[in-house]
């Protein structure tokens, strides 16, 4: 089912009954979610995301705004009106059930002409048990099973009820790291064998990116940028989605852009694109546009004649890659990192180390505004 | 490791010397003097050994009245104090304002002197020259005649009496559900709102089987406190119980030991070892019944 958010605005009375102001968890959301797809709501912590996800299963009702299913109005719909399936962090799996009543439990919910036998509701558990091949452990109880497991019940309890849309709250953040990579292939494996609308809140960047078909970055409330993994990585429309996209984060160094060159500190690292650089009126024209370079790890190209000189640090070998680490006094942060591939790796030694960097990975972000240039 | 084991005895020394001197001599010394039959405090003889003591204490009519009046508040207070304290706090867990000035008003009777407490249940239920007691206007209020319930008929007076009890044993009770209502979780609340359960669902499959263990507990406790009750006739009704018919076993094997009739320390000792048996066994079916029911 397609969801559309309308102005969606959530404010909180604060905690701090001095404090007259709203806490504002969710600001002005506008977004549409297309039918069957994987959405992967991203933000650190205390951004919203968690809230979003409450107003969209009912749980909290939104101060301002609307939201649809389909064509449907469902603002003022309770939440088990709204046919949605919620598997929650630390799943709420009922402790004394059994994994099949726990499974078939808002299968006993019904009433009138959707009431089910018990051997119906036993059929549906055992399907949805199937889809996320739990089927063979059904007599147990939850503090027998491991965390994986647990987090399969709870995502077949949600689907037993064919709910229209799904939503997980830090569906992987309660796993080890080996079972999280392997949990969430299984996600969109689920997803992609039900098509039912899925939309899951992460703080781990890494985890959005794999399996979302669309990826919605969120701060303080605010949507920062929507679109496709690779799009909102490669053309971040700000310093923020471009820092918090990617392990390594990108390097950030203090620039200008003068003349229709890029510069860190006093060397021209490249051409700058078209429109860049400030208004010639601009009183800061003549000492060139104050900005922000980010350049990814994976953008660096060591080259003796390049025209990025560092301070080498250290060189870290991983196999695959090798990561150098370096300073500078334009970059912000303490180190930057780069990532090279092994294989091309020429002989890199310091004092002074010399890049090259890849136009496609350098973006450039106004001082003020942080946003994309 | 021989001496390692004499110092592990010696730390325990202090604990089972006073446990041994006010625990298991006294224990063992009530279960002697249950069986010496005639034996008086003054002579320090008895008579000879058997079970005399039992067969007197089960026919003494004071003991078996004691006995019944026991079963019939513990039958009645349990359940209904429990009952009534998981209503309560049920309900005070579903309110917010007001929540703490309840629960300080629920609290206060187990904070306040037994004594005390009888004494304002003479003011509502004793007849004197002056007054009916406030209970009694409230019966005329409604064209009722008056009762007289501390010195009236036996159905009035256990009436009182467990209306006392139960007023009495709440205050724990609510304070040990309402801390177990408030650790549930609110996700598995939540999880059920999303499904859909309606609120009585909710309550019979989740709520009570996450509070069982407490409930169980307080079921218990409750059995056993109940048994033991003797405080409670006596700020209602003076220290001569029998004579009130409104004696309890604790009150008998006082009254064997020190009261009117006191200086039978044998009967005395059957009569507790009865009552031992009785909580003993009770406990046991309480444990048997609830092993499938209670979820840890």
């Amino acid at each position: 089912m397609k969801i559309t958010l309308e102005h969606l605005t959530k404010r909180f009375p604060n905690r701090n009954k001095k404090i007259k102001e709203d806490v504002i968890a969710a600001s002005d959301l506008t977004f549409e979610i297309p039918d069957g797809k994987l959405i992967g709501l991203l933000g650190p912590s205390g951004c919203g995301k968690s809230t979003t996800l409450n107003l969209i299963s009912g749980l909290e009702t939104p101060t301002e705004g609307r939201i649809y299913f389909g064509d449907n109005d469902v603002t003022d719909v309770p939440p088990e009106n709204r046919g949605v399936g919620l598997v929650f962090q630390n799943y709420a799996l009922y402790p004394h059930l059994t994994v099949e009543d726990n499974i078939a439990f808002p299968l006993g919910n019904l009433r009138g002409k959707d009431k089910l036998t018990k051997e119906q509701m036993h059929e549906r558990a055992l399907e949805a048990a199937k889809l996320v091949q739990i089927d063979t452990l059904m007599e147990r109880k939850p503090n027998e099973l491991s965390g994986g497991q647990q987090q399969r019940v709870a995502i077949a309890r949600a689907l037993v009820k064919m709910p229209s849309v799904l939503l997980l709250d830090e569906p992987l953040s309660n796993l080890d790291a080996r079972l999280r990579l392997q949990t969430r292939e299984e996600l969109s494996r689920i997803q992609h064998e039900t098509g039912i609308t899925t939309i899951f809140v992460t703080h781990d960047q890494e985890e959005a990116m794999s399996i979302s078909d669309m990826i919605v970055v969120m701060k303080e409330g605010v949507i920062h940028q929507i679109g496709k993994p690779q799009e909102v990585y490669d053309h971040p429309d700000n310093l923020f989605v471009a820092k918090f996209l990617g392990t390594p984060p990108i390097n950030v160094f203090e620039g200008s852009v003068k003349d229709g060159k890029v510069y860190i500190g006093d060397e021209a690292i490249l051409d700058a694109p078209e429109g860049a650089s400030a208004p010639a009126d601009n009183a800061s024209a003549a000492s060139g546009r104050k900005v922000y370079v980010g350049i990814r790890p994976e953008g660096f190209i060591p080259d003796k004649n390049g025209p990025l000189s560092v301070t080498l640090n250290k060189i870290e070998v991983m196999g695959r890659d090798t990561s150098i680490v370096a300073e500078h006094p334009a970059f912000i942060g303490t180190t930057i990192r780069s990532i090279i591939p092994s294989e091309d790796l020429t002989d890199v030694s310091g004092p002074t180390v010399r890049f090259r960097v890849k136009p496609g990975k350098v973006h450039l972000f106004d001082r003020e505004t942080e946003k994309t240039i | 490791m021989k001496q390692k084991n004499y110092k592990g005895w010696l730390y325990l020394l202090p604990a089972i010397i006073f446990l041994g001197v006010f625990m298991v001599y006294p224990l063992i010394d009530v279960i002697i003097y249950s069986f010496e039959e005639g034996y008086s405090f003054v002579t320090q003889k008895s008579t000879g050994t058997g079970l005399y003591n039992f067969q007197y204490v089960l026919h003494d009519t004071y003991f078996v009245q004691a006995l019944r009046n026991t079963f019939i508040i513990v039958i009645i207070t349990v359940p209904v104090s429990t009952g009534l304290a998981l209503l309560i706090s049920l309900a005070l867990s579903s309110i917010k304002p007001l929540r703490n000035a309840f629960q300080t008003i629920y609290f206060l009777p187990y904070v306040t002197n037994t004594l005390a407490v009888g004494l304002v249940f003479m003011v509502l239920f004793k007849k004197t020259e002056y007054t009916d007691g406030m209970v009694n206007l409230l019966i005329h209020l409604f064209g009722g005649s008056s009762v007289d319930f501390i010195d009236g008929p036996y159905w009035a007076k256990m009436f009182v009496m467990c209306l006392y009890t139960v007023w009495i044993v709440l205050p724990f009770k609510i304070l040990i559900l309402t801390s177990a209502l408030a650790s549930v979780k609110e996700d598995y609340y939540k999880a059920a709102r999303v499904d859909g359960t309606r609120p009585s669902r909710i309550f019979y499959k989740i709520t009570l089987p996450m509070i069982s263990p407490m409930i169980f507990y307080l079921v218990i406790t409750g059995f056993i406190g109940a048994f033991k009750a003797y405080s409670d006739e006596v700020a209602l009704f003076g220290t001569d119980l029998n004579s009130a018919g409104m004696n309890t076993m604790v009150g008998y094997v006082y009254d064997m030991l020190y009261g009117n009739s006191g200086g039978y320390p044998s009967f005395a000792s059957a009569a507790a070892l009865i009552l031992f048996a009785v909580v003993f066994t009770i406990t046991c079916i309480n444990l048997m019944v609830s092993k499938n029911k209670i979820h840890y």
